[in-house]
């Protein structure tokens, strides 16, 4: 009688014992990410205060010279901030309308061949590394470029905007599509019984109803573009001014934390200090970028639950 | 265009003089078809879903199709204002002529189709835009771009929708924060905007709860007459309060055919018989 008690017991408890194993297993695994985070937030935090200690707040934010390497020092972000902003724009002014014209174009009017065709293309485009983007950009954009604009220099921020608007295309067009595809069919048939034609009920009803989906993936590919590197790396240049003109080099954040890192400058230095206080710059604006998506998004649901 | 029907209506009615003079009588009183459907066969695919499908619908009247599910009921339904085209692989055979004109023919327009026949859907789907602009839409689309006349035009359709009481300090609100019946109601209000002759209504109180079905079956007889209406329900009582005239479908042939009384109360057919007493279906 004993003997079976506690064999039934022990039964138990290694079953409890490897609930509780797989359990953790798994609440580590989750956590991985979460610590990453915030590991990645402390540091950068810590080298950025080190950094702050030394230049001021105000002048990092407000000042329009970026000097770090130079003799002459000067850590005004902007010109870095503009650059990134003005290749994004351009990319942002290829991808958008082109990557909305596709999703509409698969969502309601393609055949069902056109589709199956034209769908593992675009996610092809989406698995080309970076890199061969950016050559693509220096060596056959560019070039390409200066025949039409003689005036255009060897590195600047519209053949890098250009081909990183190629890029995020595919991610704009698959998730607006999504956007669509998610508005109810009963709102077609709803216009089109009132006697809608099709562009009618695509843009008086389907996109509006969209609108929501549609702009998360519109701010979703912003903060792609804000936080890409290796396109403005290659063929932006590495001068950081503060400029609107399209046809001149500029530096974006990104392209200044890869020639800080890349470089041989010293370790523990301001201007090595200068990349965490940048990156923690993109971060706050990749993060917020990606926080208005998210809350986009959740209104556009409750719009439909509600 | 009703001329034209009523023309040919006129030529029997020639042809047999005064020799059948009281059978003529209750003809010309039951108003000319509005929608007259002959020998009509649909197909999804390969799969035939009606089957010589014969029947004039008069004009001002309300008409109950009725019968089991996927009889065919809600597809001669969507027949009537081409709402079948939308789906890929669907052809049919035989004609249907409403007010006069055959709208499978060439010529036929479907913008103008649709906005002479409206349809109210089993699950309301208003659009997610404002009470206001869910009922301006249609006039909008069709091209009334003033807007003290697009108002007037909402105003109507929402007082004739019986919903007006309801939202008129809120128009610019959501439509969708409004409660099931009043959306339903608001998109009878919506396909009255485009000032229809026909209103198709495919189960339109199915998904409501007792007091908005009534609400809706009240706007149905206060519609009768101005309207032609046609409404597939699933429910018998429903057919017998908002009818004038019953068709029974079953597995996607027209069964019987007549007054709403007679068909509840002394149907001709068994298998109406049958289903209208529960048996089956």
């Amino acid at each position: 009688m004993e003997q079976v008690q506690t064999i039934s017991h022990a039964g138990i408890s290694l079953a409890e014992l490897k609930e509780k194993c797989i359990h953790a297993i798994f609440l580590f695994c989750g956590c991985v990410s979460i610590f990453t985070t915030i590991g990645i937030v402390l540091v950068l935090a810590l080298e950025g205060a080190f950094f702050f200690q030394e230049v001021p707040l105000t002048e990092f934010l407000f000042g329009t010279e970026w000097t770090p390497l130079f003799f002459n020092k000067s850590f005004g972000i902007l010109p870095l901030v503009c650059g990134t902003l003005l290749t994004s724009a351009v990319a942002l002014c290829v991808a958008l309308p082109l990557g909305l014209i596709i999703a509409i174009y698969l969502s309601e009017f393609a055949s069902s061949r056109a589709r199956s065709v034209l769908k593992p293309t675009m996610e092809v485009l989406a698995g080309i590394p970076t890199v061969v983007y950016g050559y693509f950009a220096l060596l056959y954009v560019t070039p390409l470029l200066q025949k039409i604009f003689p005036e255009l220099l060897g590195f600047n921020a519209l053949s890098p905007g250009l081909v990183m608007g190629i890029m995020i295309l595919p991610m704009v067009a698959s998730l607006s599509e999504d956007a669509i595809y998610a508005v109810p069919g009963s709102l077609r048939q709803g216009a089109y019984a009132l006697g809608a034609g099709k562009l009618q009920t695509i843009f008086g009803v389907i996109l509006p109803a969209a609108f929501g989906g549609i702009a998360a993936s519109f701010i979703l590919a912003m903060s792609r573009a804000v936080g890409e590197t290796m396109i403005v790396a290659i063929a932006a240049g590495q001068q950081p001014q503060l400029t609107l003109n399209v046809f001149e080099p500029v530096e974006t954040m990104t392209a200044f934390i890869v020639q800080v890192s890349l470089g041989d400058t010293p370790h523990g230095t301001l201007a090595y200090r200068t990349i965490f206080a940048v990156g923690g710059a993109l971060f706050v604006l990749t993060f917020l970028l990606n926080s208005l998506s998210l809350w986009i998004r959740g209104r556009y649901q409750e719009r439909y639950t509600g | 265009m009703r001329h034209s029907v009523a023309h040919n209506l006129d030529i029997p009615m020639i042809n047999t003089a005064s020799s059948n003079k009281q059978s003529e009588q209750p003809q010309s009183q039951t108003s000319t078809p509005c929608i007259a459907v002959r020998d009509l066969n649909f197909y999804y695919g390969d799969t035939q879903a009606l089957f010589d499908i014969s029947l004039d619908i008069e004009a001002g009247l309300v008409t109950a199709l009725i019968g089991p599910s996927g009889c065919g009921k809600s597809t001669f339904l969507r027949t009537i204002n081409r709402m079948n085209d939308l789906i890929a692989g669907t052809r049919h055979e035989g004609e249907i002529v409403v007010s006069g004109h055959e709208i499978y023919g060439k010529k036929t327009d479907l913008v103008s189709l649709r906005k002479k026949v409206g349809m109210v859907f089993q699950r309301s789907n208003p659009f997610p835009k404002s009470i206001f602009e869910n009922v301006a839409y249609g006039p909008k689309i069709h091209g009334t771009k003033n807007k003290s006349r697009l108002a007037e035009i909402v105003e109507k359709s929402l007082l004739r929708a019986d919903l007006w009481h309801e939202v008129k300090d809120r128009l610019g609100d959501s439509a969708l924060a409004l409660s099931g019946g009043q959306q339903q109601r608001l998109c009878i209000a919506r396909a009255l905007a485009v000032d229809p002759e026909i209103l198709l209504m495919d189960e339109p109180a199915s998904a409501l709860d007792p007091r908005s079905t009534a609400k809706i079956e009240n706007l149905i007889a206060e519609l009768r007459g101005d309207y032609t209406i046609v409404i597939v329900t699933h429910n018998m009582q429903q057919a017998g309060r908002v009818s004038d005239k019953t068709a029974f479908f079953c597995d996607g042939k027209l069964v019987e055919y007549g007054d709403t009384e007679a068909i509840f109360t002394k149907p001709q057919q068994q298998q109406t018989e049958d289903y209208i007493r529960g048996r089956f279906g």
